[in-house]
């Protein structure tokens, strides 16, 4: 009978068994790469279901940690922890991760990088279930890191389109940008409890007696990483890049999982977050700002990828919201039903994608909906859930969110609900434009049909979870046990239903008459339409930034380093050592007699000299 | 006047000077060589007359020793001259310059 750490070791080190055999062994045969990937993410998927049955039955465990490295006093522990919060995040990882990387077999035919494709997906799901174990700071970072790498990998994985090369790229920058924040938040948290072990920091923390600008500086740091990783304003600009890569990716890692990294890590360090209440707001308040900017980008996006990607930005925001407002409960619950309809959604998108030859313009779609029944009826529980319609899943962890606004902070509340109409109206946008009315481009909807049944199958699971996952409060309660969601009146929760189906019914008002192009939508907001359909002119501005800030600061530097370090102080050197040989050289004429001359002279005045003496 | 020692050296000095005179002013080549053997024999000079007036024949066993030397270093200059000749088709020394530095 395995022990509890052998199932969590077997867990975690499935997938990288797998992505090292399939890079060292099998990268000739894609067939035998993607089985060997697949098997690995179903025995962790195997695994995940065995520790949640043991995690059900009793309480969490943390596995007994073993000494990675120790310098004197300083000494870094690896292990792993199995409670609720973490095994409920390797379901959703194992979960979802399978179901996609069967349908990717699907997607993925005929790519000549099949099994480089697997080999990065196992990667990607070694450092995930990494980081949902790690039991401390550092080995969360080690892996936080290598979530970064494989993601890089993954986004970039069609290296020769130049598109692809540069989003890899800027999604690896931008994440450092927030990682530099976390590591200094972790140098912080160190330095003043000298421990970097979630349980025993979540102990002493508060008894550790911290000024609160120290509270808030360790929380507000760590928070950056949190940030980056899950692209929060304003260091979300990487996530709408990142769709470049194979849709399967995009659902797996920007919507489903990676991008939940940083909500999953400020929920697994809540005493932090807690024990500063200015952080907390700004947290609430950098979540609701970039749900509700990504919600009005998303509208006015063409591009059917894009518009998921803004609207998990959206979601991403509401979780964070939830977590600056003390509901990491909340959080967790909404990041599990997100990750399934969300994956969903992009599966489904994924499926337009094939059956239309790779092309992404809602423009150019329309009338899908009979030509693929399936992917469209997946289609349907996914941006209905999205919305937030009863009774399925995104309706219960959104109103969870929206309640704990309404108790503490109505600013939040009116934000949430905007958002929550955008949602519903963008949604609706994509839903009608893509699969009603007639096809607006006849030559290719022409070839358009179902997709195989390795795509279908996981639509088909994906769509069973988006629609059961929140049913019963069963996640939350999972969480902690003593939850009990907040009953109230049945006008609260009718306003909060009424304002998605108003944004669907609008939605079906514009675009229900098949318009050919976004006229409506562009006199509506007026000039507001230019302001968002450019994304608030983020990339803009921080292209400015980087040209002018810190190019004025490489030219100072490069001023000082090529005239006064390589000029005076390198050129100097060298100056001294050629005037010197220059000297000594005109010695050496290659004249005989003067050589001679020179010699004989010597002698004699050697002579002389020892003659005197 | 007795011929003594000194005149020896004197005329050893002299015959040096002479012959690294002709080292240092002379261009060609040969002529230079000529010069050292003229070096070579005033030293011999210097070493007979010292053991003739110092009672001991280890001077002239040293000539011997230079003698020979001389013949092998003749032998080898000329073999030199022979090699920079063909190459430069000169033996004057102020146009061989390849050491400058």
């Amino acid at each position: 009978m395995p022990t509890i750490e052998h199932i969590t070791w077997i867990l975690l080190f499935s997938p990288l068994v797998a992505a090292l055999g399939i890079l060292l062994f099998t990268r000739r045969a894609p067939t035998v790469s993607a089985a060997v990937s697949i098997g690995a993410a179903l025995v962790s998927f195997a695994a995940s279901v065995k520790l949640f049955l043991v995690v059900a039955g009793g309480t969490g465990v943390v596995i007994a940690p073993h000494i990675w490295l120790s310098v004197g006093t300083f000494t870094v522990e690896w292990g792993a922890v199995v409670d609720r919060l973490s095994v409920l995040m390797l379901l959703v990882v194992t979960g979802v991760g399978s179901a996609i990387q069967i349908y990717s077999v699907g997607y993925m035919k005929g790519d000549s990088g099949i099994s480089r494709y697997f080999a990065y997906m196992s990667l990607f799901t070694f450092s995930m279930l990494g980081v949902v174990l790690s039991p401390n700071f550092i080995q969360m970072f080690m892996f936080w890191e290598l979530v970064g790498v494989s993601s890089y990998l993954l986004i970039g994985f069609w290296f020769e389109r130049p598109a692809a090369a540069a989003a890899g790229q800027k999604a690896f920058i931008v994440n450092r940008i927030g990682d530099a924040g976390l590591i200094l938040g972790i140098l912080t948290i160190w330095a003043c409890a000298g421990t970097f072990d979630f349980a025993e920091l979540a102990g002493q923390w508060q008894g550790l007696g911290l000024t609160p600008l120290i509270l808030a500086a360790a929380a507000g740091l760590v928070f950056c990483g949190a940030a980056g990783k899950s692209a929060q304003v304003p260091l979300h600009v990487w996530l709408p890049d990142a769709m470049e890569g194979p849709t399967p990716v995009s659902a797996l890692i920007h919507a489903a999982t990676m991008v939940a990294a940083g909500v999953y890590m400020l929920c697994r360090v809540s005493w932090l977050i807690t024990a500063s209440p200015m952080v907390m707001t700004g947290i609430a308040w950098i979540g609701g700002v970039t749900a509700l900017m990504a919600a009005l980008i998303a509208l006015t996006q063409s591009d059917i990828k894009r518009i998921l990607a803004y609207s998990t930005l959206s979601q991403l925001g509401y979780m964070m919201m939830a977590v600056g407002l003390g509901g990491s409960t909340e959080a967790m619950f909404h990041l599990t039903t997100h990750a399934f309809f969300k994956a969903l959604l992009f599966l489904s998108a994924g499926s337009v994608i094939m059956a239309l030859h790779h092309e992404q313009d809602i423009w150019k779609m329309g009338g899908l909906r009979k030509r693929m029944p399936l992917t469209f009826g997946a289609f349907l529980i996914g941006t209905l859930a999205l919305g937030g319609i009863w009774p399925l899943s995104g309706y219960y962890s959104k109103d969870e969110i929206l309640l704990l606004a309404l108790e503490q902070n109505t600013a939040l509340l009116v934000v949430g609900l905007v958002t929550a109409f955008l949602t519903a109206l963008y949604m609706g946008r994509l839903l009608w434009v893509v699969f009603f009315g007639e096809a607006r481009d006849r030559r290719l909807a022409g070839h358009a049909g179902e997709s195989p049944w390795v795509v279908t199958l996981p639509l088909v699971f994906l769509a069973v979870l988006s629609v059961v996952g929140g049913w019963y409060a069963e996640v939350p309660r999972f969480l902690s046990p003593e939850y009990h969601a907040v009953a109230y009146s049945d006008k609260v929760m009718a306003g909060f239903l009424a304002v998605p189906v108003i944004g669907f019914l609008l939605a079906w008002r514009v675009y229900g008459k098949a318009p050919a192009d976004d006229a409506v939508l562009r006199k509506g907001f007026g000039p507001c339409y230019r302001l968002m359909e450019s994304k608030f002119y983020f990339d803009e501005c921080y292209g400015w930034l980087i040209e002018n800030v810190q190019g004025g600061a490489a030219l100072v530097c490069e001023t000082f380093d090529r005239w006064i370090i390589c000029g005076a102080g390198v050129g100097g050197l060298t100056g001294t050592a050629r005037m010197l040989g220059w000297a000594v050289r005109t010695v050496q004429s290659g004249d005989l007699r003067f050589t001679l001359f020179v010699t004989g002279a010597g002698v004699v005045a050697l002579l002389l000299w020892l003659l005197a003496g | 006047m007795m011929i003594g020692l000194n005149h020896y050296l004197a005329v050893s000095a002299i015959l040096f000077g002479l012959g690294l005179a002709c080292i240092l002013v002379r261009r060609d080549i040969l002529l230079i060589l000529m010069g050292l053997e003229m070096n070579l024999n005033a030293a011999n000079l210097a070493l007979v007359a010292f053991s003739r007036f110092g009672h001991g024949a280890t001077g002239q066993v040293m000539t011997f020793f230079v003698m020979a030397i001389a013949a092998a270093e003749a032998a080898i200059g000329l073999a030199i001259v022979v090699a920079l000749f063909r190459k430069g088709k000169s033996t004057r020394v102020n146009e061989f310059r390849t050491l400058r530095g």
